[in-house]
């Protein structure tokens, strides 16, 4: 079994480097041109009024007087515009990879302060997650600059102002938070946080790489140190702004709904799925024939993972779920009343392919440590929170006119051709394992 | 294999030996723990200890006598508050046994060697604190003689059945489950140490240890393959009680949030209510462990490293419970709902403010302390803050329930809470239930596992570990060289 053997740190050497090759190159340019056809094809066909629906979930059951809630055509706007569901394809799609890419560094992060062996050598993976936050950044205030009245129910004056007929009193009483300038400062805040903390850590990761005597170094691991320090800061910047960020980005959307559960709820899911893209990321290259010493104890370890953090996340939506239901207040419920009868598919099917698949699936060992499988779980489980995350934002910005169609389809082809690409070209820039992390010797002989 | 980094600090330090260090050795670390139990009951500090502990359990039975003999009107409850004493004292007991579950089961999934020293004294503790919880069930009923007609049991009594659509009903199940379980996981964790001293006592020619000890250590033979179904179980109840540690205090939290009471029907409740189960269980370990380690001389086996690791759990766990404090504040407001809004000013403000004053400063402001290495490792910062946590979460509980009670919807029926005698003298009840308990297994039972220490001991020694941190490169190419030539 691997594991039981000796590996001393020169045989190290032998691991190949991961090589953002010429071949990878264009497979992800060939998905970026059929993601990109499949986007235009599925935009003409809309404005041509096909596939913009409403027919799938019949008789839109858009709860009156909710805010920017259910079919869309509330508000004055008219007649309901292709962009606004290109926006809002747009804003599920970054918010989604802004998760996985967060959950890499945040991977990282924890990890130094467990003080944990095991992922050490798997570590270069999640680290380059980080890379493509400012991208999800950019995207994310482009889509709020130009399609922020679509999505975001509270961006509209009227609603604040006591001498319209369109005053909300509700929502007028939360203009100290949900304001526009407020809004962006603290978008563009969290991303800056998050990405100056992600480079501090990536590049201490680098700089122990050029260390010359391992045993030397691991008696005053300074980089080691460092990293542990910004580590711990990231944690508690993380610990706030996701929740702030859940609540900006998504519950807003529902501009009357709340729940405090909410941001913990957003966590988990984001969470879960980057642990399954990390997993998916490392059994993918050691099929490439890179991670020569990752065997299957760690594959086992990331499998563990996934499973017991789609357990974390089932009891989270549960809980939430089980409380509003007890409870039965109404300006409660609507949110889960909308999407058990609108979305009544996508709502079940929501928990089968979060719960009861990763649970039986990944349930025996076997499954845990076998890479074919691992990586079935681990797809299984990205589609499943994306779609858990088109359910949180779909219903309150699209509603009836929501659907998963080609563009849906062309655009989340060209967030994972994009998000490959960043990470690859950052995977490549670096040793593929972090040869003088002073737990790597942990990782090297992990057997369980 | 077993390799250690050499970044790791020792989970067991050398002996010292007259004024010179040594190794620890396996025989060490029995004799060490078997000492006190094989020891004589006759030590003047356990026997005041216990007098203590025995005194204030019959104090508790009297005034607990007088709660069943003359009803609860002895308690300070009234119309308004029908609900304050009992269940926070029960929801902070629970909260305590959090600890032993955790650090047992989710520490052993996630293989975290320092738990191997403290795992056996935080299951007691533990099991001690939800049969104090239980007990305030008892107290409540009144009636503790019915107590069985929580369970859904065929009677003859007409419509008389459980609700199961009652969140007190769920906590019969969750914590009767979880008592289940955390006992059979500390009683077979016990068996190999109490065979241990099973086979010292007949070494010794002691029949009367070597027939008790005998009996509760069920015949265990220490043979390979009883070592391999050892482990199997532990990993199998780990498994188990993994989710039941989340359950039990997600159950409790639901007997609130299942309500409409403003400041209690929030979703956030049952993940923060686990967070800060743990942390109150977790600040209990220490409070006890650090006694436990300074009376039995066990500074070899608890370290300063296990005291910071618990340190880093409290820092987590509290700030977890403080973000979810500041969460609800924050969602009251942004609700748009006026009394889920005044509920909180209320809190804060309103007159229990210095009940909310103690819980915020005690458990969010408290922990922060151990952010820095040199406190977390400070066994008097540790002590006082490991009390000072467990003060603040009664105070948490106190003011989710008593705040939030206090004001009626009529502001004529607006009310204060304020405990009678007998209302302390149950808490102290419970005390004296908690330290008997704990003091008699202390003195009878080994309070470190020996077993799983003594697993630990290759990899995690003070000895191992300057080995591999006096390694050089030269030293490890010559170590290869010779390797090879083998």
């Amino acid at each position: 079994m691997a594991g039981d053997k000796h590996i001393a740190l020169s045989d190290l050497s032998q691991e190949k480097n991961f090589e953002f090759t010429p071949k990878l190159r264009k497979q992800l340019m060939t998905a970026i041109v059929v993601g990109a056809a499949l986007l235009i094809v599925g935009i003409i066909l809309w404005t041509q009024g096909i596939g913009l629906g409403g027919e799938h979930h019949g008789g839109g059951h858009a709860p009156e007087g909710h805010g920017a809630g259910g079919g869309g055509d509330e508000g004055g706007h008219g007649a309901f515009h292709w962009t606004k569901r290109l926006y809002a394809v747009l804003w599920h799609d970054s918010v989604f990879f802004t998760g996985i890419a967060l959950v890499g560094v945040f991977f990282v992060a924890f990890n130094y302060l467990a003080l944990s062996g095991w992922p050490t050598i798997i570590k270069r993976v999640p680290e380059t997650f980080g890379k493509f936050l400012p991208i999800t950044g950019v995207i994310l205030l482009a889509v709020f600059a130009l399609g922020g009245h679509d999505l975001f129910h509270w961006t509209h004056h009227e609603l604040f102002d006591p001498t319209s007929p369109k005053y909300d009193k509700i929502i007028a009483g939360k203009e100290g938070y949900l304001n526009t300038p407020f809004f962006v400062i603290r978008t563009v805040l969290y991303f800056v946080l998050w990405y100056v903390l992600y480079v501090l850590l990536r590049k201490m990761s680098l700089k122990e790489d050029e260390v010359n005597d391992f045993y030397a170094y691991t008696k005053n691991p300074v980089f080691h140190k460092k990293s542990g320090i910004y580590a711990a800061i990231f944690i508690v910047i993380f610990a706030i702004t996701t929740s702030t960020a859940a609540w900006d980005w998504v519950m807003s959307i529902d501009a009357h709904w709340f729940s405090t559960m909410f941001g913990w709820y957003t966590f988990a899911s984001w969470f879960v799925t980057g642990l399954a893209a990390m997993a998916l990321y490392v059994v993918v290259l050691k099929d490439h024939g890179y991670f020569k010493y990752v065997n299957e104890n760690h594959i086992h370890d990331l499998g563990k993972f996934i499973f017991a953090f789609s357990i974390f996340w089932t009891y989270i939506w549960f809980a939430q779920f089980l409380l509003i239901y007890y409870a039965n207040i109404p300006e409660e419920t609507v949110y889960f009343l909308h999407r058990m009868e609108d979305f009544k598919f996508l709502f079940f099917f929501n928990i089968i392919i979060n719960f009861a698949f990763p649970f039986l699936f990944l349930m025996p060992r076997a499954a845990k440590r076998k890479t074919l499988l691992v990586k079935i779980a681990a797809v299984g489980v990205i589609f499943g929170h994306w779609l858990d995350f088109y359910m949180m934002i779909m219903p309150g910005t699209v509603g009836k006119h929501s659907g998963i169609g080609l563009v849906e389809i062309g655009m989340v082809i060209l967030f994972i051709a994009g998000f490959i690409w960043v990470t690859a070209a950052a995977l490549a820039k670096a040793n593929i394992i972090p040869k003088n992390h002073p737990m790597i010797e942990e990782s090297l002989h992990h057997n369980i | 294999m077993q390799v250690t980094s050499p970044v790791r600090a020792p989970l067991v330090l050398k002996k010292e030996e007259n004024g010179q260090k040594r190794a620890t050795t396996y025989h060490d670390i029995t004799e060490d723990i078997c000492r006190q139990v094989e020891a004589p009951p006759t030590n003047p500090r356990w026997l005041l200890a216990m007098l203590l502990s025995l005194a204030a359990l019959g104090w508790g039975g009297y005034t607990l006598y007088r709660t069943w003999w003359f009803g609860l009107g002895e308690w300070g409850l009234n119309k308004t508050i029908g609900w304050a004493w009992d269940i926070t004292n029960f929801v902070w007991w629970v909260g305590i046994g959090h600890a032993g579950t955790l650090i047992s089961a989710i520490l052993l999934l996630f293989r975290q060697k320092w738990r191997t020293s403290i795992n056996r004294a935080a299951e007691a503790m533990t099991i001690f604190a939800v049969l104090c919880a239980g007990s305030f069930i008892l107290m409540h009923m009144g009636r503790a003689w019915m107590a069985y007609w929580a369970l859904p049991l065929p009677n003859t009594y007409g419509s008389l059945w459980v609700n199961f659509n009652s969140p007190l009903v769920w906590d019969v199940f969750a914590i009767s489950t979880y008592l289940t379980v955390s006992v059979v996981f500390w009683y077979i964790g016990l068996i190999p140490d109490l065979a241990t001293i099973r086979e010292r006592a007949i070494a010794r020619g002691d029949k009367i240890r070597a027939f008790v000890y005998g009996i509760l250590s069920f015949g265990w033979d220490g043979s390979a393959k009883t070592w391999a179904r050892y482990e199997e179980v532990a990993l199998i109840l780990a498994g188990l009680s993994t989710p039941l540690v989340l359950s039990v205090h997600t159950i409790v939290s639901m007997d609130f949030a299942t309500s409409l009471i403003p400041g209690w029907h929030t979703t956030i409740f049952p993940p923060y209510f686990v967070a800060g189960a743990i942390f109150s269980g977790f600040a209990m370990v220490l409070t006890l462990m650090l006694i436990t380690r300074h009376v039995f001389k066990l500074q070899a086996y608890i370290t300063l490293e296990h005291i910071e690791s618990m340190n880093k759990v409290i820092v987590l766990t509290g700030s977890i419970v403080g973000i979810a404090y500041l969460t609800e504040f924050f969602i009251a407001w942004y609700s748009g709902v006026e009394y889920e809004s005044y509920a909180f000013i209320n809190r804060a403000f309103g007159p229990y403010w210095w009940a909310y004053a103690a819980m915020m400063s005690c458990n969010v402001l408290s922990p922060q302390f151990f952010w820095f290495r040199s406190l977390r490792r400070n066994i008097y910062v540790t002590f006082i803050l490991s009390i000072v946590v467990n003060i603040g979460m009664w105070f948490e509980r106190f003011v989710i329930i008593v705040t939030s009670l206090h004001r009626d919807y009529l502001p004529s029926s607006w009310a204060m809470f304020y405990p009678t005698w007998v209302d302390l003298g149950d808490y102290i009840f419970t005390f004296g239930l908690f330290f008997t308990l704990f003091f008699l297994f202390a003195k009878f039972l080994p309070v470190i596992n020996m077993a799983e220490v003594k697993a630990v001991l290759k990899s995690t020694s003070q000895t191992t570990l300057e080995k591999v941190q006096a390694r050089s490169a030269e030293s490890v190419a010559s170590d290869t060289h010779q390797g090879d030539d083998k």
